[in-house]
């Protein structure tokens, strides 16, 4: 099948004007008659349900929180990027659009990201119309910081909550709409299936994760916002509830899956601990504005970092890309903090982390300036630690963090099924192989308030003679009989083992096989051993209570599943993709020096995966990538 | 280390509940407390009992969804830390810890330590927003702000809405959180113009939820997480009044 990406013609610049200007619309009156759902209330999720209620459709919205502003973009730190060049250095539309597509190492769209920084601008300004407390200069404007992998300054913050603070600027505007009852807003409910009718999304399958009960709802358009995957690592920096389930479901009723393989390591984690571990923790990467990286230069040196003089410090970021420095994109940072461990020099009890000091910065500025810029993140490192990174250096490790691939969405941000769309961290679309820090939250919200409210009446348009969905069709029998099963299926097995054990060792399975580097026998492998799991997981999981109560360890259960499944298609992308670029690292593709190794030759494509039934393997479609404004090259940082 | 944990147990909304015991033989002081309770539920699973359900999802101290009463402490003993981020190292080898939910009428216990905060979203709803549409926002820098005032908003805005102070107050009172909120949009010039219908309509909401009045105690900010200041109150209260007066003036 033949992927057709929706990109407007016409110049870069043009595509988004011209195509709002001709993009179909539905009229006020109409837009009464037409239902959304949209489940996720994240940055991506209360902005589009906020902009669609507003606009006079009416909208249901759906998390498994207890409370909207609790969705997992709330924890984001650092900030967000906008091309509003405040700064006068030099930024601009295209520059953003240019970091954005060589940040992700040339697997992203250029129409889609050019798109995004054209709106990056709105967002700066619809955020502080809202009461978005951003950090301020004393002249009582904006201020900025910069971020990896970047040379301007174009990221705003709030100290290092810059997440909380607009996702509780998108949840007020949502809160408005629950009120005018334009939005109905469901809490505690956590979508297991949606519902396809003659190829159309016309709902979802929910279960009130309160009481166990299983509902239906209808809807002429189902819109996914349900945030990134990277808990099928079991340990990462996402939120204990992130899942799978929502696009995982749609997958398997045939959205095509983009990209699975791409996952963002970031390079500025809390090292892991223990057995016990249950989550690993960021530490923003705007601490490597001020922070140097090191390691000793002699292999296995356990001296503490004060005794180990200036001379015998490799500054290895420093040393190995002199113009970027530690602002190197991440994936490089994590694959040099890696390589560092691997060859003996990881500091630390486990020889597991680098050290990121602040020394120097304390010197040169003094430590309230140090304190004034990351106060909150030294405190929260010495909480988890013990540890007080005035005095002694951090020490860091590279974690799961993000995901890039999710459903394939074409331009109007609709994946192949008709009437299904996906938005924010959950679809593939703009961050090629690698995002740039601070990129998710700007993607999240332009995703939400800007580019949907335009692009989804181009579908629903064709939709006001529907009339109301109903939710008693065969179509919605099947997809409830089909989450009964499953859920009474995974209650009679009655093991031995709990949920997390198997969540544990699929983590296992992925960090070592399909992480930070990855080869052809090891995604062989874990493939082999992804498929152990999960039949060991379906004859010896072990969920104590029943369905129809507030039951954990049943939701655990439901998503640990679809992870599994993932899995193995992350391994099976991974396997195919035989080049390296941002975040995937093939060991067998890497230049003299140890760069990614990309063959653009073979591999500018998007992966889509499309599901083909049980144990059946799927197969790969490509949306091969066009470039017209950009010349790719091999992405230097040195 | 050893511990002797006393735990409020309650199947749902209706049972009574009560508290059990469970020894918890080798914690490791590095590991949080919710990672504490992990190896618990893991232990309970094996032996065939319902783990114990609680709320949590960051473990990172910033989206207010854990809770619990740790001796007797919303959030335990540490100040401005969530229960995500209270480290073993700060318990006692040997120690009995009770572990209670969040407690008020306000917020019902819907099973063992998790408890129904929807009252706080529907205060929120009620006023909790600048009335600004998708897409009519001016150019940001043409409403500059104050530094001093903007870091003030800022500090109101920290509130995650966890319900600690409700649960520390004797009255079981929600001033904290509702004052906070007020007092963000109060000091930014955006938040200005409803400024007066704002105040009534949350405290009103606040009102029919069944929370109580403020007597001063301060223990809504001594066990605040985020450490949001008394001073929203006193803010809260002066915003309230100058609407009201207003309002009867009209
Ligand atoms: C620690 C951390 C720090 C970060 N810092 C930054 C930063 O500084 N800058 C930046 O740009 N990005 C940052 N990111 C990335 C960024 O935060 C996320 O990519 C982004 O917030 C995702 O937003 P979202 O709306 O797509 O999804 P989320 O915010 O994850 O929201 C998902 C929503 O979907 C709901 N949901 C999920 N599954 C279901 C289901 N089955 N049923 C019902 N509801 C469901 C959830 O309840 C939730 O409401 C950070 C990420 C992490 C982990
Ligand atoms: S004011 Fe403090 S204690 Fe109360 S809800 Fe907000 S953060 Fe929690
Ligand atoms: S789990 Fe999020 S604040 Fe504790």
């Amino acid at each position: 099948m033949a992927l057709d990406s929706k990109i407007p013609s016409g110049p870069l610049d043009k595509k988004w004007s011209q195509y709002k200007s001709s993009v179909k619309l539905v009229n006020p009156a109409n837009k009464k008659k037409i239902d959304i759902i949209v489940i996720g209330t994240g940055l991506a999720g209360a902005s589009a349900a906020a902009s669609l209620g507003e606009l006079g459709y009416k909208v249901k919205v759906f998390c498994f929180q207890d409370s909207a502003r609790r969705a997992h973009s709330i924890a984001a730190q650092g900030g967000i990027n906008a091309a509003k060049n405040y700064r006068n250095d030099g930024d601009s539309v295209y520059r953003l659009f240019y970091d954005t597509i060589k940040g992700g190492d040339y697997r992203s769209r250029e129409g889609n990201v050019h798109r995004l920084a054209e709106v990056s601008v709105n967002i700066i300004d619809q955020c502080v119309a809202q009461g978005v407390p951003f950090a301020r200069e004393y002249s009582g404007l904006l201020d900025n910081r910069s971020f990896g992998g970047v040379q301007v300054s174009r990221t705003f913050y709030a100290r290092g909550q810059t997440g909380q603070q607009l996702l509780l600027g998108a949840y007020s505007a949502l809160n408005r709409q629950v009120k005018e009852k334009a939005v109905e807003l469901f809490t505690r409910h956590e979508m297991v299936e949606v519902v396809i009718e003659n190829g159309k999304a016309r709902g979802v399958i929910v279960r009130d994760l309160v009481t166990g009960e299983i509902q239906r709802h209808a809807a002429h358009a189902v819109v996914l916002a349900t945030g990134g995957y990277g808990n099928v690592f079991f340990l990462s920096t996402n939120a204990m509830g992130c899942n799978t389930t929502a696009i995982w479901k749609a997958h398997k009723k045939g959205a095509f899956f983009g990209n699975p393989c791409f996952t963002q390591i970031h390079p500025t984690c809390i090292p892991v601990h223990g057995e016990y571990q249950s989550k690993l923790t960021l530490m923003s990467e705007s601490l490597r504005n001020d922070g140097r990286v090191w390691v000793s230069k002699s292999k296995g040196d356990k001296r503490k970092p004060q005794d180990i003089p200036e001379e015998e410090r490799d500054y290895y970021l420093e040393r190995k890309y002199p113009s970027f420095g530690n602002l190197v994109p991440r994936d490089i940072a994590s694959r040099a903090a890696k390589e560092a461990c691997d060859d003996g020099r990881g500091v630390g009890e486990s020889g597991m982390a680098v050290y990121l000091d602040f020394a120097d910065a304390i010197k040169k500025y003094g430590k309230d300036t140090i304190s004034s810029r990351y106060g909150n993140l030294f405190e929260m490192y010495d909480k988890i630690t013990g540890e007080d990174p005035y005095k002694t250096p951090m020490m860091i490790y590279p974690a799961v963090h993000y995901t890039m691939g999710g459903l394939w969405v074409d331009y109007n941000l609709m994946t192949n099924v008709p009437g299904m769309y996906a938005t924010g961290e959950c679809n593939f679309s703009d961050h090629g192989a690698n995002r740039l820090g601070a990129s998710a939250l700007m993607q999240g919200l332009a995703d939400g308030y800007f580019v949907l409210p335009y692009t989804i009446g181009d579908y629903l348009s064709g939709e006001i003679l529907t009339g109301k969905i109903k939710t008693d069709s065969a179509a919605f029998d099947e997809a409830e009989k089909n989450v009964r099963a499953q859920i009474d299926k995974l209650m009679s097995v009655k093991g031995t083992k709990s949920v997390d054990f198997y969540h544990r060792k699929l983590g296992k399975v992925m960090w070592d096989k399909c992480g930070m580097a990855r080869n052809a026998k090891g995604l062989t492998e874990a493939i082999e051993e992804i498929k152990k799991i999960r039949t060991e997981f379906w004859s010896d999981v072990k969920i104590p209570g029943t369905a129809n109560e507030l039951n954990p360890e049943l939701e655990k259960a439901i998503r640990v599943a679809d992870f599994i499944e993932l899995g193995e298609l992350m391994c099976r992308d991974a396997l195919h993709r035989e080049e390296s670029c941002g975040g995937h690292f093939r060991s067998e593709f890497q230049t003299p020096d140890g760069e990614a190794l990309r063959n653009d030759d073979q591999f500018a494509y998007v992966g889509a995966w499309e599901y083909k039934g049980e144990n059946q393997p799927q197969e790969l479609h490509k949306e091969e990538l066009v470039f017209e404004s950009v010349h790719l090259t091999q992405r230097s940082y040195k | 280390m050893k511990l002797t944990l006393k735990i409020w147990r309650q199947k749902n909304k209706s049972d009574k509940g009560g508290f059990e015991t469970y020894q918890l033989n080798n914690v490791d002081t590095h590991a949080s407390f919710l990672e504490m309770m992990d190896v618990l539920n893991e232990q309970l699973i094996e032996e065939n009992k319902i783990p114990v359900a609680f709320d949590h999802d960051c473990r990172e101290g910033i989206c207010g969804a854990c809770s619990m009463v740790i001796n007797g402490r919303p959030h335990g003993p540490l100040k401005g830390t969530t229960t995500c981020q209270l480290h073993m190292r700060h318990f006692n080898d040997g120690e009995t810890v009770t572990i209670e939910p969040f407690r008020a009428n306000a917020f019902p216990v819907l099973k063992d330590l998790v408890v129904d905060r929807t009252s706080f979203e529907r205060i929120q709803q009620a006023g909790g927003y600048i009335s600004i549409g998708t897409g009519s926002a001016p150019e940001a820098n043409n409403i500059p702000v104050n530094k001093v005032d903007a870091d003030k908003a800022f500090d109101a805005a920290q509130c995650i809405g966890c319900g600690a102070c409700v649960a520390a107050c004797k009255n079981g009172s929600a001033m904290l959180f509702v004052g906070a909120k007020v007092s963000q949009y109060a000091l930014l010039p955006q938040g200005h113009p409803e400024r007066m219908e704002r105040v009534l309509n949350m405290v009103a909401q606040m009102d029919e939820e069944g929370f109580g009045g403020c007597t001063n105690t301060g223990a809504c900010e001594a066990e605040c997480p985020k450490e949001i200041s008394v001073a929203n109150i006193m803010r809260l209260n002066r915003e309230y009044i100058s609407a009201k007066l207003s309002v009867e003036r009209e």
